[in-house]
């Protein structure tokens, strides 16, 4: 069928958002691992260096996970997330890969162009590429290819349907429950 | 408690879909006696169960079987599996829709004879005028409860239209204020008041905006002369051999089918269901569907014009506190061709939670752009465009060759932008940045159309038979006792929101239908 963005935004919307939404930060493992480096590898986990948080890994590498995290950023970059929100926002294929040995193929072959480019274009990897430009370069050579409009079309919901997103950007979600906005603040633009 | 009637009996009046027209027709069906069995596909969602979350409302809302799409719209790129965003529930897209009810203006309904040829436009007069639908649409505000109509005040102006309002004012726009909206500010029909939650779009869960989910339905079901049989899913509209329809096939909840008799069958799933139902209910006496010897089934598709400005300013603005649809501007609704369009457009404001304005904003795009305008949503204020579109031939829709989950071909859905359309975006994509700058907007982001939420035309009104589907009161040309009741009878799209007028010929069409079934013409 129509095999598109949409198609796969909508299925993230049924399959991967309850997981992404069930993440919360304290169910990432956290190791207390005080090597330096932006993102730490161990075997079979991924943690920040300040071990602020940590993910498991159970079908991608933990150096496959640090490109995708690394790639989730070069496609939203919000210099205010934090990397665990982009973490918990490529999980999903992660646990997509571990059923699915197809989509596991299809985001490793993708990682390694990635990284192929990259060392084509002087550096050592995708991650060692040191400016989000020349990392853009590379994802916007690759755009038009499957494994990005996956990794991106996921994003969409991944990323911004996660509540420490919208606090971050300033939308504070659900309202019911505390009476609506009537005495919150629906009017309150004092500026104009 | 609601009446049970039985499969076997052909006395009643068979309504598929219970939304703006299914559902209102149901209820005033059923307030003059006459048995109704109204089948829907959807399960029944009430305002204890409405989440204010956009995606997890979409799932329990949104009308997700496949469709496919087609054409040059930029929907058939970014979702091509969804080209409208509407509900499946009891009470249909009244649950999701933002209360916006305005009337159809006069020259609106002459469209052919005011805006006169327009080169691809399949362009015609509706076969009924303001002056013969005023009572109706009385009828319908009172009981819609709209605000500014019936004495009932209008809601309060929130953030999103303070911005507007100034800018507004800057423009020298004189028709802005917070709109005509089917949404309480007071207490009404036993219906509390609007406390500006802000997901109108994910269904109100004060009950403050009028749907027929809460209150048709309802009512209806009150009388003993109306039941509603949810999670039925219509595949077929059966007829005798003396060529009017007999009943309806469906599947009911438990996955069985069924078939239920009928008097009289009126449809009422939106304008992508209706046409596509009629065609999937083709015989070999009417080989080409039902109710199509004109060939307009499904043709004549109108989604308006849309698009969306949104602008950043130097202030948080939390556009998202309060009425999703806050308020209006109605000046550009004019006709004036020296804009260089036929038919106008309102401007009116809409705000996206984070989630969806992640998916809408701009579909595909992604960077330093993109993210800038998400890191300053908080300072964001949003308006939607909507103005009248031009009916053409070859926009509609078709069967596809994809089949759904009972087997039977989906609806395809086609569309191009037709040159007027295109203008008038143009045109008010520039008018809604300007208002914005004029306040000191520091960005503006012109936002293209999300999937159509707006669905009409598909089986249009014509005083000639071979023009259109539909009599003026909704009645096939071809079939007697077929009716359609939802926006597809549509002539032309207007540039006001559908909903009023779909509710104000649902009221018209009971009158019709319970006159006819008296005299026995039906």
């Amino acid at each position: 069928m129509v095999g598109t963005n949409n198609n796969q935004t909508i299925e993230f919307v049924r399959r991967q958002v309850p997981e992404a939404g069930k993440m919360t930060r304290r169910q990432l493992l956290k190791r207390g691992l005080g090597i330096s480096g932006s993102l730490m590898l161990g075997n079979g986990f991924l943690a920040a260096s300040n071990a602020a948080w940590a993910l498991e890994t159970r079908a991608l590498s933990p150096g496959a996970m640090a490109t995708l995290v690394q790639m989730a950023r070069d496609i939203y970059p919000h210099d205010r997330f934090g990397d665990e929100l982009y973490a918990v926002a490529v999980k999903g294929h992660d646990a997509r890969a571990a059923e699915d040995a197809d989509y596991k193929a299809m985001i490793e072959s993708g990682i390694a162009s990635l990284d192929e480019m990259a060392r084509a274009n002087g550096h050592e990897s995708y991650v060692g590429a040191g400016w989000e430009t020349d990392r853009v370069a590379i994802l916007e050579a690759i755009s038009g290819e499957a494994f990005f409009q996956t990794v991106r079309g996921g994003l969409v919901v991944s990323l911004y349907n996660q509540h420490e997103v919208w606090s971050i950007l300033g939308y504070e979600g659900s309202s019911f429950e505390k009476g609506g906005y009537l005495q919150r603040g629906f009017d309150d633009v004092n500026w104009l | 408690m609601a009446a049970p009637y039985d499969l076997d009996d052909d006395s009643v009046v068979v309504i598929i879909g219970t939304g703006a027209g299914g559902g209102t027709l149901a209820n005033e069906l059923a307030q003059k006696g006459i048995d109704v069995v109204a089948l829907e596909a959807g399960a029944r969602h009430l305002p204890a169960d409405y989440i204010n979350d956009e995606w997890a409302s979409f799932g329990q809302l949104a009308w997700t079987d496949m469709r496919t799409t087609s054409g040059s719209w930029r929907v058939a790129k970014d979702f091509a599996n969804l080209p409208a965003w509407i509900v499946k529930a009891v009470g249909g897209s009244t649950v999701h829709w933002a209360g916006a009810s305005l009337r159809i203006q006069d020259h609106e309904f002459r469209a052919k004879t005011e805006y006169g040829d327009v080169p691809g436009a399949n362009l015609l007069d509706w076969p009924v005028t303001l002056q013969e639908l005023e009572p109706y649409y009385a009828k319908a505000e009172d009981k819609m409860g709209v605000t500014r109509t019936n004495g009932i005040p209008g809601l309060p102006g929130n953030n999103n239209f303070k911005v507007m309002k100034a800018g507004a004012d800057k423009m020298g726009y004189k028709e802005c204020h917070s709109g005509r909206m089917a949404i309480n500010s007071e207490p009404r029909d036993d219906r509390a008041s609007c406390r500006q939650l802000g997901f109108c779009f994910q269904g109100c869960k004060m009950g403050a905006k009028w749907s027929t989910a809460y209150t048709e339905i309802p009512k209806g079901e009150a009388t003993g002369k109306l039941e509603v049989r949810e999670q039925a899913h219509v595949l077929k509209i059966e007829h005798d051999a003396n060529g009017k329809v007999s009943g309806v096939l469906y599947q009911d909840a438990d996955g069985n089918q069924q078939l239920q008799k009928a008097r009289v069958v009126c449809v009422a799933g939106n304008s992508i269901e209706s046409p596509r139902l009629l065609l999937n209910s083709s015989s070999s006496m009417f080989p080409d569907g039902l109710a199509n010897s004109s060939g307009q089934v499904g043709r004549n598709y109108m989604r308006h014009m849309t698009g969306s400005v949104y602008a950043v300013f130097e202030e948080p603005v939390h556009m998202y506190r309060g009425t999703t649809m806050a308020g209006i501007i109605s000046d550009e609704s004019r006709f004036d061709p020296s804009r260089g369009f036929v038919g106008g457009f309102e401007m009116e404001t809409l705000s996206l939670g984070v989630p969806f304005m992640a998916a809408f904003l701009n579909p595909g795009g992604w960077g330093r752009e993109f993210t800038s305008a998400m890191d300053s949503y908080e300072n964001m204020a949003g308006m939607w465009l909507v103005g009248e579109d031009m009916p053409q031939e070859s926009n509609g829709v078709t069967l596809s060759d994809a089949k759904d989950q009972f087997g039977l071909p989906v609806a395809n859905v086609n569309f191009d932008d037709h040159p007027n359309d295109v203008a008038m975006r143009n045109y008010a994509y520039k008018k809604g940045m300007e208002l914005y700058d004029s306040i000191g907007a520091t960005q503006t982001y012109p936002t293209p159309p999300y999937p159509s939420t707006h669905n009409l035309g598909t089986n249009r009104m014509s005083a000639d038979p071979s023009l259109g589907v539909v009599n003026a009161f909704g009645q096939s040309h071809d079939i007697d006792n077929l009716f359609v009741s939802d926006g597809s009878q549509f002539t032309t799209g207007a540039s006001e929101n559908p909903t009023l007028t779909i509710v104000t010929l649902a009221i018209r069409q009971a009158d019709y239908i319970a006159d006819a079934m008296k005299s026995k013409s039906i």
